[in-house]
């Protein structure tokens, strides 16, 4: 289990995937935890399809850096799983991988300059960084939800497990942040993420 | 009231508080959003300027006729306006002026990385700094009061990290100010910068510069964590988090004006610690300041003058010069990864420029190439762009080599925003000298790579007012381009044509290539799905080469060639149709194949059951 008002959460996806709503709720859902709350990403040139990464960083008096160091992230919630790979030495020692089930093949490889690696790399990387791995599969869930985007609110609803917020908090946020004929179809998301999680 | 505002929605928020009445700017990441936030609030006028000179030029009219304003940009934007900053240095103004300038230290979107502290020394303008959107909101109200107790314009500049991290802020309410002058100013001495008026003005400044530094020695901008003597850390901006986290033992002098610089602050600071270090990111700039007053310091010979500075950085910097960090630096684990594949920025599915470059890479034409998305397609597969240098720099490159006497056709490539910022002047300068270069202006309708902005072509303004549209044709053929062609880019056989008659005059041209973006709403109701015919595709590879990355590699290999079978992600595909113009075998279906296909589906299920009924 996360100590939860300490949490460094990295989130990498791939540009177009939902990273920054994911984020942006984190950020509240720390801030209604009555923590001090830094959230970083990057806008511009990299949401075209790029590799894309946020940073959310929770504390109980001050967060300085909004950034996570490497080797400092407690979660690391991968919408894809070649970005996990990329980016998995954020996690700490012991952290937790939320690893989405989805490979969004990057352009490099359809020109035949790269391989996309087999799931097995991605294990055993985690493996190395003594990483807890929790696979989930977004987009099923989220389409058996309703609608395949609300795979961003899946997967939150996986990190809300690992975290001991009451999930009323998470829900109070996830209500603000979207779209009031959406609330049933994210609600049925988020519990379905939840319940992906032991 | 506590919120999470992103730093840029903090400056639009502090800057409204401030009661400023006119803001310009044009967008570029990762100054955006100041803007776009800002045009919300009722009573200030926000404006796209056509160009960061422009933008400013613009603040400081208003400051002028004395109202508070606001000028907000990128880094490379202060290039473009410094030749107004400088003036505005001078003649000072009758309200606040604020310039923003937000770097972008690691280049996440930018050209180079120069740090624009240097301007405001440069240009005689304080300038500060701030490190978390607290400061943000802050330091935009303290710059205006700055701004009129001194008489200067003053620069707010920021980083990517500031601009774009979120933090709590608390809020205050809109104090207006007065905004009664019904004249502008006429004050020679002060406005009209000729030169012995401005003679005149050189004094005043460099005395504000120094009134302003005698200020910063108790202003609190400036404040002081008391803690160790053993270390003491001079820092600013987001560097100053970073510090603070990484060394929690040491005695830090937080600057949030850092320009100029407080020099008896600093120097009783300094004698009250053993070791003092500068933290920053970029350049030197508060290093050198302190060296001069002839204060040791340690700075970039412990942090790196590049990219950005995070606590990892800093700490395994700070451990290896033995200073005294929070806790040893992480070893890295070796992490078994096979050598993972890039995932660059791509043309997006249904790009509307994908077309062009496939031509321009299939001609291999020289390309000179602009600031905006289409910059993507020097990547491979298409690889058809090779100049890209600086907003407008397209066309004045492919001008000057072609004067030069290369034997070899230029051709430029700019967007409509970009050509509207700065490739009208240099459009002008070829018609007028006369060089054989094609000019293609990639009329997508909108400003694309920063998000989706108006500009002079969309025929609506930042606050959604509906204005009048500057149509380029007419534009460029009143310039004296005698050879103007438009096409719609999805039209392959159609650029293609108008591609070689222009390219057959050997003189001034211009196509404009027009479709509006694949990403505009009313763009993406209109996506047809297409798919491979898989008993028609051969494998040839054709579809790969465009670089779109709906196209990908089917785990199917034709039978003859033994290559993978293209296939079509149907999330991702637009229906643009491209690629099912460009395939040699018929393999790729179109838009009306498609809804064709879809009728029949839906006749086949409204088709009564039999048996039922």
């Amino acid at each position: 289990m996360v100590q939860d008002d300490t949490a460094n959460f990295v989130l990498v996806g791939v540009g177009g995937q939902g990273t920054l709503l994911a984020s942006n709720i984190l950020a509240d859902v720390g801030l209604a935890a009555g923590l001090d709350v830094k959230k970083s990403e990057v806008h511009g040139m990299s949401q075209r399809g790029g590799s894309v990464v946020s940073h959310v960083r929770w504390h109980p008096e001050c967060v300085s850096s909004p950034l996570v160091g490497l080797g400092e992230a407690d979660i690391l919630l991968a919408f894809e799983k070649l970005e996990a790979l990329r980016f998995a030495e954020f996690l700490k020692p012991g952290g937790t991988a939320v690893v989405n089930e989805m490979q969004i093949v990057p352009i490099t490889v359809s020109a035949g300059t790269g391989v996309y690696p087999e799931d097995a790399d991605l294990d055993r990387a985690l493996a190395a960084l003594g990483a807890r791995e929790i696979r989930v599969q977004g987009e099923r869930l989220a389409q058996e939800a309703g609608n395949v985007k609300a795979a961003n609110v899946v997967l939150l609803g996986a990190v809300s497990r690992l975290l001991t917020l009451p999930e009323e908090v998470w829900w109070t946020c996830l209500e603000q942040r979207v779209p009031k004929k959406f609330l049933e179809l994210n609600r049925v998301a988020f519990a379905s993420g939840r319940a992906a999680v032991s | 009231m506590r919120r999470i505002l992103s730093g840029n929605e903090a400056i639009a928020r502090g800057v409204w508080e401030a009661g400023v009445r006119v803001a310009a700017a044009y967008p570029g990441t990762p100054s955006t959003e100041i803007l776009e936030n800002l045009a919300l609030f009722p009573h200030v006028y926000c404006e796209w300027s056509t160009n960061e000179k422009v933008a400013m030029d613009v603040a400081a009219g208003a400051a002028f006729a004395g109202r508070r304003a606001l000028a907000a940009m990128k880094h490379v934007g202060v290039n473009v306006a410094a030749d107004s900053l400088f003036y505005a240095s001078y003649t000072g103004a009758e309200a606040g002026l604020v310039i923003v300038s937000a770097d972008d230290p690691a280049m996440h979107s930018s050209q180079n990385e120069q740090d624009n502290r240097r301007y405001a020394a440069f240009a005689r303008v304080p300038c500060l700094d701030p490190a978390d959107s607290q400061e943000c909101r802050d330091y935009a109200i303290a710059a205006y009061e700055l701004s009129e107790m001194f008489d200067t314009p003053v620069m707010l500049r920021t980083t990517t990290r500031i601009n774009h991290s979120a933090t709590p802020v608390e809020i205050g309410e809109r104090v207006e100010v007065a905004a009664d002058r019904k004249k502008f100013p006429r004050d020679a001495a002060k406005y009209v910068m000729v030169p012995a008026n401005a003679r005149g003005r050189h004094p005043v400044v460099e005395e504000r510069m120094r009134r302003i530094a005698a200020w910063a020695e108790t202003a609190p901008l400036n404040r002081v964590e008391r803690r160790g003597r053993g270390l003491g850390i001079i820092t600013a901006g987001v560097a100053y988090q970073y510090a603070r986290e990484v060394f929690p033992d040491a005695s830090i002098l937080k600057l949030g004006l850092v320009h100029p610089l407080p020099e008896q602050l600093i120097r009783s600071f300094a004698a009250g610690v053993d070791r003092l270090v500068v933290v920053e990111e970029l350049d030197p700039f508060i290093e050198e300041g302190v060296r001069l007053m002839g204060i040791a310091c340690e700075g970039k010979s412990i942090f790196p003058l590049m990219g950005e500075l995070d606590p990892t950085v800093v700490r395994h910097c700070g451990a290896a010069a033995g200073l005294p960090v929070d806790r040893p630096p992480v070893q890295a684990v070796e992490v078994p990864k096979p050598a993972l594949p890039a995932r660059p920025p791509v043309l997006c599915p249904g790009c509307s420029h994908r077309g062009i470059f496939q031509l321009l890479a299939k001609r291999k034409v020289a390309v000179s190439g602009d600031i905006g998305c289409y910059t993507l397609a020097f990547l491979p597969p298409l690889s058809a762009l090779h100049f890209c240098g600086c907003m407008g720099a397209s066309i004045g490159v492919a001008h000057g080599a072609a004067r030069s006497g290369l034997q070899e056709r230029m051709v430029a490539v700019i967007g409509d925003s970009t050509f509207y910022h700065t490739g009208l002047p240099a459009l002008a300068n070829v018609a007028y000298n006369r060089a054989n270069v094609l000019v293609i202006i990639l009329d997508n309708r909108t400003t694309g790579m920063t998000g989706h902005q108006a500009n002079p072509g969309t025929g609506m303004t930042l606050q959604n007012q509906p204005t009048e549209m500057i149509e380029l044709e007419p534009l460029v053929r009143a310039l004296g381009i005698k050879h103007v062609a438009t096409v719609h880019s999805y039209d392959v056989a159609e650029v293609e044509r108008a591609f070689k008659a222009l390219m057959a005059t050997n003189e001034p041209a211009v196509m404009v290539a027009r479709q509006a973006c694949a990403l505009l709403p009313e763009m993406r109701r209109q996506y047809v799905p297409l798919e491979v015919i898989e008993e028609k595709c051969t494998g040839c590879g054709v579809c790969f080469r465009i670089g779109c990355p709906a196209i990908l590699k089917s785990d199917v290999v034709d039978a003859k060639s033994g290559k993978p079978l293209a296939i079509i992600d149907h999330d991702l595909c637009t229906g643009c149709e491209i690629c099912s113009q460009l395939c040699p075998h018929d393999a790729i279906t179109n838009r009306d194949q498609m809804r064709l296909r879809e009728e029949a589906a839906a006749a086949e299920c409204s088709l009564p059951t039999p048996g039922r009924g």
